[in-house]
């Protein structure tokens, strides 16, 4: 086994495209729960709309920009769609109807129903090809031995991390404004906020549309580093990476969801790497494990280390314990 | 003694002392309120006016209604029937943050601080009108720095005046009952209400601190504030109060200058917890 090579794959994946991905679509959910407190289960779906949004239009024969722009249209309307028969309720229904609706929606894309629109089971594919035609990077592989992108992935990494800067800062100047002061006392407690002449639904719906159109987005930036939609790429479990992603780094903080991205992809790439060495080695005897079993392992490892952290690190990485423990109170 | 001496200058003093009677100059008016719980009837108010500039105690037995009736009159639960006005303006069946809006702030009786967020933000919240609180503008910092320095600096008058100075900084959640009922109270006052609604002001507060906290109240009057607070300690009520109605089971039984409630039959039966004013209500009624 060489520990050298896993860690630079590691990095690879902790620094590649689809981390920065994750990135971009927590830093929306970081906006509905981590400063507004929206229990959104169904983030998939916004990243779900956001992709076939793009990949639609541009197999329709549309020009990319204009699929990019459709994707976002299409995440305001579902944050409407979720929002207004939810949010005037607990938050507990947002939980639900928003897990329930993003399954429904998967569904009925993968029924077959207007399958020439969608694709059905199949998906859309070859729509990216605009895309890479604005790659500057010429053909070959940057970086460092194993820890090194191909043109491409460079392309789609530098794209996305750049979404993640702006979203960061559009985001953070909004945290740190009087509107996000109401967003921190809803999610303190409503009531207050109502009795102080606050208009609570009309800022959940804000949070939530906004927080979907960054969500959307990140579903565009996956579907084009992979080039491909398909429907069963959106199941419920991707809303719970992004929490994961984003209780590891720190809910309701700035950087938090970028921290939370690159350490989970790391340490996700580098337990596969180490299973699989181990298992070559004779560290675990293949009678315990056989290579077929390190994915759900993996998974699994991933549960046990998020119940760590909310037992040692409740408020994540960079979060404040402070705050914490007065919820406690 | 003062609250009389003010009873009398803004001509209370000619006003009778029976349930649903008509002040020279209300600030709210409610009408035919009704409120039931599956078969229980929670609030029934035929006519109550609270006069304004005025402190107006709302007493009464556990369960007489008076935390619903204050929930109902702020938006914060529907009414079955009924109309209500505040300042002139109909504001029945309006949401609680427009109720706010309108003038009339109230606390809470289980204190809402803002656990994780620090007094100072605490008090910015509640001013009205923001440009900042709105999506787009929020984005460009100079379009609500200056008015957010105003704030702050009203916010930091505020606190100086209710002894929450030297904690301005710390988060809400770490301040002791008596200090949240405190910054409840100026957190309400950064709203520029007309009318504030104390929600038990005095509730779980450290006997010491009652009567800085009754000062604070009288304050509130001399600022030309109408105050209505639901208290249900006697001795708190006659001391503060220029005028005192008296809710059981639902309706007001009684109301009038405190020391003429305090003499009242019903009211003592109510507290005492005999069933004679009850009883008394069913023969009027049949």
């Amino acid at each position: 086994m060489d520990i050298v090579e896993i860690l630079a794959d590691s990095l690879r994946a902790g620094f590649g495209p689809l981390a920065a991905a994750y990135a971009l679509s927590t830093i929306g959910l970081n906006l509905h729960y981590g400063y507004t407190g929206l229990l959104n289960f169904g983030h998939i779906a916004f990243m779900m709309v956001g992709a076939y949004g793009t990949a639609i239009t541009v197999d329709q024969g549309g020009p990319l920009w204009l699929g990019i722009l459709i994707g976002m249209g299409c995440a305001v309307v579902l944050g409407l769609l979720f929002g207004i028969p939810t949010l005037r309720l607990r938050v507990d229904y947002l939980a639900i109807v928003t897990i329930a609706a993003g399954e429904v929606l998967r569904t009925i894309v993968r029924s077959g129903d207007r399958e020439s629109l969608t694709g059905g089971v199949f998906g859309i594919t070859q729509f990216a090809g605009d895309f890479y035609s604005l790659n500057p990077f010429a053909d070959g592989r940057y970086g460092w031995g194993r820890f090194s992108y191909s043109q491409r992935q460079l392309w789609v990494a530098v794209v996305a991390w750049g979404l993640v800067v702006l979203a960061t800062l559009v985001i953070s100047s909004i945290a740190t404004s009087p509107f996000g002061r109401v967003l921190r006392s809803i999610r303190e407690d409503e009531d207050a906020s109502r009795s102080l002449g606050k208009d609570v639904f009309a800022y959940k719906l804000q949070a939530l549309v906004v927080g979907g159109v960054i969500a959307g987005l990140a579903g565009t930036m996956i579907a084009l580093e992979r080039s491909a939609v398909h429907p069963d790429s959106y199941l419920p479990v991707g809303t719970f990476t992004a929490y994961v992603v984003l209780l590891l780094g720190g809910a309701g903080t700035r950087l938090g969801p970028i921290m939370g991205a690159v350490i989970y992809w790391f340490l996700f790439e580098f337990t596969d790497g180490f299973l699989r060495g181990a298992l070559a080695e004779g560290w675990i005897p293949g009678s315990i494990i056989d290579s077929t079993d390190i994915g759900p392992i993996r998974l699994m490892l991933v549960g046990l280390g998020l119940m760590a952290l909310m037992i040692f690190r409740p408020q994540g990485i960079l979060g404040n314990r402070e705050e914490v423990l007065l919820s406690a109170r | 003694m003062p609250a009389d001496d003010a009873a009398v200058a803004s001509g209370l003093a000619g006003v009778a002392s029976e349930p649903g009677v008509a002040k020279p100059d209300p600030i709210l008016v409610v009408d035919g309120l009704r409120r039931t719980f599956g078969g229980l009837l929670a609030v029934e108010v035929e006519h109550l006016e609270i006069p304004r500039g005025l402190i107006t105690s709302l007493i009464g037995p556990n369960g007489a209604g008076k935390t619903t009736l204050f929930n109902l009159l702020t938006g914060f639960d529907r009414a079955n029937a009924g109309h209500w006005s505040f300042d002139g303006r109909e504001i029945s069946g309006m949401p609680p943050h427009r109720v706010a809006r309108a003038g009339m702030v109230r606390t809470f009786q289980l204190t809402k601080a803002l656990a994780k967020m620090s007094v100072l933000d605490n008090m910015k919240l509640a001013a009205t009108g923001q440009t900042g609180e709105r999506l787009l503008p929020s984005l460009v910092r100079p379009l609500w720095r200056p008015q957010e320095i105003a704030i702050e600096a009203r916010a930091d008058e505020l606190l100086a005046r209710f002894n929450l100075a030297h904690v301005r900084d710390d988060y809400a959640g770490t301040l002791s009952g008596g200090q949240r009922k405190l910054l409840e109270m100026a957190r309400a006052l950064m709203a520029e209400p007309k009318m504030i609604m104390l929600d038990e002001p005095m509730a779980g507060v450290n006997p010491a601190l009652v009567e800085s906290l009754l000062t604070h109240v009288r304050d509130l009057r001399e600022q030309g504030l109408t105050v209505l607070f639901v208290e249900h300690d006697m001795d708190v009520v006659m001391g503060i109060s220029d005028w005192v109605v008296c809710l059981a089971e639902g309706s007001v039984i009684a109301e009038g200058r405190p020391f003429e409630v305090a003499g009242n039959d019903e009211v003592i039966d109510a507290y005492l917890g005999t069933h004679r004013a009850a009883r008394h209500r069913r023969e009027a009624s049949s």
